[in-house]
């Protein structure tokens, strides 16, 4: 059934259960110029505190340079990301992370020497609180938390049904449980707002088809919000409560799937016009 | 529950067996030392030895598991070796016992490499890559130079430090501790074999503790991919600077070791050349590899010794023969020889135990 989608005082639209409380992540006239080029302009997005939502758009239509711009390994020309309410400008993608942000990577970006477990248990590195010395002296107190740590990422590792694989080697995975562990270590971050870069690419129509059930059990434990890049329209028609449209930079549409599939600048930007005729 | 220590993970087999290894090889030198069975020349070289296996351990934590090529460690060893012998020197009446007086002067001089390492750290952890690797060399030579240009003496007034000349003034009876280029004489010899596997197991136990721990795995993510470090929250630079500091107080304590094995040292002793030396020795052991390191290292300073009987060739062969090692460790076939070999072990070890 689909999410009613209902306006907040800056006239965004969210889904209706997060009407009441402030959005997670507000994006304000945000515009990337690198050498004259303009990369993205003018882009505004509201997304509420338990929304999953699309952003598609054709290749090159800015999508990932968005997911960049708000993790702050880019920073914007214009405009501001506010992310909880609280602006992120000067910081750092380590620092917007332990604001809450989280995500994964269109080409896969795993710690490919790292045990499965510990590519999880990476993403905890502040969560665990222990000093050198209690690692050096392997202090009761630094054995305590490994293990409590070791137990918290079997306990995520099992979302995706991976924790038999915890002392695998994450760079001998197969492609998709590469994908699906890079899920996870985004997760162990505690996030409040996940992105996912294209996080079907490559799979098979039934791969595709657990992704969208493993997402969607991802959303049931954790009330977070989730915007994700994707190509595959099954995916993000069938998941996506609200869905932003890209193309060169700009928002051409946005609104819920059903609106977006008759839009015609969408079918435009997507198949071209049509002749006259 | 499962517990996280078990000797049935590999990687806790691996690094008990290290533990086991090197203890092993202690105590086989301590009884061909206590019948005689080793030469002289060998006895002369066990310390340092033991002082290259913590400085190439030392330097595998920064190469091997941060990922970033320091090609100054020699530096940090030299800042180790000048400031434990100047403690060891002044301590001499304070402290009789020796092994407790070298025990202060290694913990003061990878005090001090530690602080150096950290001062340095701050302008030199802020590149990458190639750069990082060339500004490191860069303070290494720095640091030569310091030295070689550092005079320091005590009397009774107190401590007296010049720098370029000898301009510290001495009163009659007073002592010039460190004299420039003529570096630190007198030196009393009080390091030993005991002390010298002492350092190789706290180093040891000290990077695998923190290889294993939080921070080990926040290194490890920095140098697998820094970008997906810092998306998941890493500060890069911080951890980065806690690898060198360690790294660099172990340094220092095998610079205050290898310095207490000899009767004089001068800074021009810790030079480029020992830098790369020990580089050599990390990439011959395994980046990451603490039980290479260790063995390259032993295997390495002793080689050069072994090749005297070819005399002028001694060095043309000790390189053709690294040659070898490198493409031999590098060769598909030799590492799956070796894999094979291990798998084999294994499978042999289970057979027996199953077979009850």
């Amino acid at each position: 059934m689909a999410t009613k989608l209902v306006p907040v005082p800056s006239r965004a639209m969210v889904p209706e259960r997060d009407a009441g409380r402030a959005p997670i992540l507000e994006c304000v006239n945000l515009g990337l110029t690198i050498g004259g080029l303009k990369i993205v302009e003018n882009f505004n997005l509201t997304i509420g505190r338990t929304e999953i939502a699309g952003l598609i758009g054709p290749n090159g239509a800015g999508k990932t340079t968005v997911f960049n711009l708000l993790t702050k390994v880019y920073h914007p020309t214009t405009g501001t990301v506010l992310l909880d309410g609280q602006d992120t400008a000067g910081m750092t993608p380590a620092q917007a992370n332990r604001l809450g942000i989280a995500r994964t990577f269109q080409n896969i970006r795993l710690f490919k020497n790292l045990s499965v477990a510990d590519n999880v248990k990476a993403a905890m590195t502040n969560d665990i609180h222990y000093g050198l010395f209690g690692a050096i002296l392997r202090l009761p107190r630094c054995r305590r938390q490994e293990l409590a740590a070791h137990h918290r990422a079997l306990k995520l590792l099992s979302i995706f049904d991976m924790q038999s694989l915890a002392d695998v080697k994450a760079g001998s995975l197969p492609y998709g449980a590469q994908r699906r562990l890079e899920i996870v270590r985004a997760l162990a971050t505690y996030p409040s707002l996940l992105l996912l870069d294209e996080p079907a690419a490559g799979m098979n129509p039934s791969e595709t088809h657990e992704l969208i059930d493993s997402i969607r059990r991802v959303h049931e434990t954790f009330p977070i919000a989730i915007i994700l890049i994707e190509h595959d329209m099954n995916l993000v028609m069938n998941l996506c409560e609200g869905i932003c449209v890209l193309n060169f930079g700009r928002v051409i549409a946005k609104g819920a799937p059903a609106d977006i599939q008759s839009n015609p600048d969408v079918i435009e930007a997507y198949l071209g016009r049509q002749k006259e005729g | 529950m499962k517990r996280l220590i078990s000797l049935k993970r590999p990687e806790a087999r691996r690094v008990y067996g290290t533990y086991a290894l090197v203890t092993l090889a202690y105590v086989i030198l301590q009884i061909m030392i206590s019948t005689r069975t080793l030469s002289s020349s060998m006895k002369g070289m066990l310390v340092p030895i033991c002082a290259y296996m913590v400085m190439t351990v030392a330097l595998n934590l920064v190469v091997g598991v941060l990922g970033e090529l320091s090609l100054g460690h020699a530096g940090f060893m030299s800042v180790g070796a000048f400031t434990g012998v100047a403690c060891a020197i002044l301590l001499q009446s304070a402290v009789p016992w020796a092994p407790l007086r070298l025990s202060v002067s290694m913990a003061a001089g990878a005090a001090f490499a530690a602080l150096g390492g950290f001062l340095i750290g701050i302008p030199v952890l802020r590149l990458k890559g190639d750069y990082l690797a060339i500004v490191t060399l860069a303070f290494g030579e720095i640091i030569k130079s310091v030295l070689n240009n550092f005079y320091m003496g005590v009397d009774k007034a107190g401590l007296h430090v010049s720098m370029l000349a000898d301009t510290t003034g001495l009163l009659p009876g007073g002592r010039l501790i460190v004299g420039g280029p003529m570096g630190i004489g007198g030196i009393r010899k009080i390091a030993t074999l005991d002390a010298g596997f002492a350092l190789v197991m706290i180093a040891l136990i000290v990077v695998y503790n923190l290889i294993n721990s939080r921070m080990g795995r926040a290194f490890q993510a920095v140098r697998d991919d820094r970008i997906a470090a810092e998306s998941v929250g890493i500060d890069v630079t911080r951890y980065k600077m806690t690898a060198f500091v360690v790294s660099a107080a172990l340094a220092g304590a095998a610079g205050c070791l290898f310095a207490m094995n000899y009767s004089t040292i001068v800074a021009n002793k810790f030079d480029f050349n020992t830098s790369i030396l020990i580089l050599v020795f990390v990439v011959l052991g395994g980046q990451g590899n603490m039980l290479g390191s260790v063995a390259a290292a032993a295997a390495l300073t002793i080689l050069p010794e072994k090749l005297r009987e070819f005399r002028d060739y001694r060095m043309l062969i000790y390189a053709a023969m690294l040659i070898a090692i490198m493409l031999g460790s590098n060769n598909a076939a030799v590492r799956n020889f070796f894999a094979r070999l291990r798998s084999f072990g294994r499978a042999s070890k289970e057979e027996a135990s199953h077979g009850h």
